[in-house]
């Protein structure tokens, strides 16, 4: 190795911290990278997030999302994740403008029901202008129109032990078909003045892209709450048993419940 | 840098240079400062670009964008800096392994945490040692008032800034002090420390505080403030930069003035200090 008789004590040092450190950072990777797939490490580094939602809920529980005027409006709303949903039935209700389609509300409720989306419009509804942050780390800005989510919980009624609203999608995650999109939020959120069930974006009926006919609007959480072809409204008290039991599609997939930060 | 026991060796003075505490608390600097700044290079990827403003799609070009594109039959990585593109095939953007085949991700596998694309678990990382980086900090701070560690190591003196010109040309000339002089920090190497540890760890952990958009709530518009959200995801990004600008010359600087002699002060806590008289 060392071909360089006259190399000196100190390039001799050199090289072997260079080797080192070089070595230090390659067992400082593959340790991280085993550690991520172990099943107890994840668990120990979720305290960050669950610290960051304790203090976040009990200092700001209630505050605002920050509001924008039209100068600040994006050219145009980006369309993430599902463009279309691949789901016949789902098909066929755009086809009609979704005329014939139904919002199903059922769950832990006095007043299970379905609502149309006229009825939905006529109900009492916000308009806001509003940041959206995708978990990925883009924001882009939209003006948004829709039923305030609180008004239609006053009138379904949620019994006291209601914790969660799960809100059931038509767009599937997977090329089968299978795998129905899904989120869940709190009560606190679910009765947010921001929280909306949106139908109109930047004074338009929301397209497709951004999932017509209704989705949520949860402000002051990331991109992947806010769920998009919204079927199903259900109630719960626990979303232990749908679907990957960690309360929406990319909880199952191992992002965090909680999406404040 | 409390000077008690002093033991005398053929080659000088050995006397305890870092107490315990600051010891510990360094040493947990380097493990999450470590973490953090790979772990962040994971989230970065997730969406290689940076905006100044409140969002990312405001009809304006990103500052800084890591992608691909097609050059002939061949996909090569390309980096926009204000407008100007750089082929960075191998070093950002695109990869090719040693079959031949071509792998994109804007920082490479070697730099981040988790080593694959993984931006659910890079979070988790981020967030964990997000927290205990800041207990750390503030621990730091509160005991550097306390002991007065800041008032008598870290706050220059009168003489020092008399002396900033010298200790400029010193540095210039890798000379370090020798002797007693070598028992304090120098004025610039205290400049470097406080303004790392009062301006720049601060500002990167407001800009990540303001990335949340739980956290933008608390005062609506406080964002707006440094240039909206994506201002902040951009001087987040370039703060970590220049922390690791700043661990560079401060490893630099610990290789050419004694690597030895500062990992046992930084251990143990004892540094030797050659006597005026010695040789050299």
């Amino acid at each position: 190795m060392n071909d360089n008789p006259k190399l000196s004590r100190r390039q001799l040092l050199l090289r072997g911290l260079g080797l080192a450190s070089g070595a230090a950072s390659g067992t400082l990777l593959a340790g991280c990278e085993k550690l991520s797939r172990t099943e107890w490490f994840p668990k120990i580094l979720g305290a960050g997030e669950s610290v960051n939602k304790a203090i976040h809920k009990t200092l700001i529980r209630k505050a605002m999302a920050q509001e924008f005027t039209p100068a600040d409006l994006s050219p145009s709303f980006r369309s993430n994740g599902t463009d279309v949903p691949e789901n016949p039935e789902y098909a066929k209700l755009a086809q009609n403008q979704f005329a014939d389609w139904k919002l199903k509300v059922d769950g832990l409720v006095e007043q299970p029901g379905e609502y149309s989306l006229a009825q939905l419009r006529e109900m009492p509804s916000r308009t806001q202008i509003t940041r959206h942050d995708c978990v990925e780390g883009w924001s882009a800005i939209a003006k948004w129109k829709g039923v305030r989510l609180a008004a239609l919980l006053e009138s379904i009624k949620p019994k006291p032990e209601a914790r969660f609203v799960v809100f059931h999608c038509a767009d599937p995650m997977e090329a089968n078909g299978a795998s129905l999109y899904y989120e869940s939020i709190d009560m606190d959120d679910a009765f947010h003045v921001q929280t909306l069930l949106a139908y109109e974006l930047n004074d338009r009926t929301l397209p497709v892209a951004n999932g017509a006919p209704i989705r949520l609007r949860v402000e002051r959480q990331l991109g992947y709450k806010h769920a998009k072809y919204i079927m199903r409204m259900e109630v719960v008290d626990s979303f232990a048993k749908i679907a990957g039991g960690k309360g929406g599609y990319w909880e199952d997939q191992g992002y965090d419940w909680y999406a404040g930060v | 840098m409390a000077e008690t026991e002093a033991s005398y060796s053929r080659d000088g003075v050995l006397y305890y240079r870092h107490r315990l505490p600051v010891r510990i608390m360094h040493w947990i600097n380097v493990v999450c400062l470590t973490i953090l700044f790979m772990s962040g290079l994971n989230i970065f990827n997730a969406h290689p670009a940076l905006n100044w403003g409140k969002s990312s799609y405001d009809g304006k070009e990103p500052l800084l964008e890591i992608g691909a594109k097609m050059s002939g039959e061949r996909i090569i990585g390309v980096t926009r800096i204000a407008g100007h593109e750089f082929d960075t095939t191998d070093k950002l953007g695109v990869f090719y392994d040693a079959a031949g085949e071509a792998n994109q991700r804007a920082f490479p596998t070697w730099i981040t945490v988790p080593s694959t694309q993984w931006l659910a678990m890079a979070r988790e990382w981020h967030f964990f040692f997000a927290w205990l980086f800041v207990i750390n900090g503030i621990c730091y701070v509160a005991w550097s008032v306390f002991s007065r560690h800041l008032a008598r190591d870290l706050a220059p003196t009168k003489q020092d800034w008399r002396g900033i010109g010298r200790s400029i040309v010193d540095h210039l000339k890798f000379k370090h002090p020798q002797g007693e002089e070598a028992k304090r920090y120098n004025v610039l190497q205290k400049l470097a420390y406080l303004a790392v540890i009062f301006v720049l760890l601060p500002l990167v952990i407001l800009m990540g505080l303001a990335m949340s958009p739980w956290l933008d709530g608390v005062l609506p518009g406080w964002v707006d403030l440094v240039g909206g959200r994506q201002a902040a995801r951009t001087l987040h990004f370039i703060a970590a930069w220049l922390l690791v600008g700043f661990v560079l010359i401060h490893v630099f600087e610990v290789i050419v003035s004694g690597l030895w002699n500062h990992m046992r002060s930084m251990i143990t806590g004892n540094y030797r200090v050659r006597l005026e008289a010695d040789h050299e």
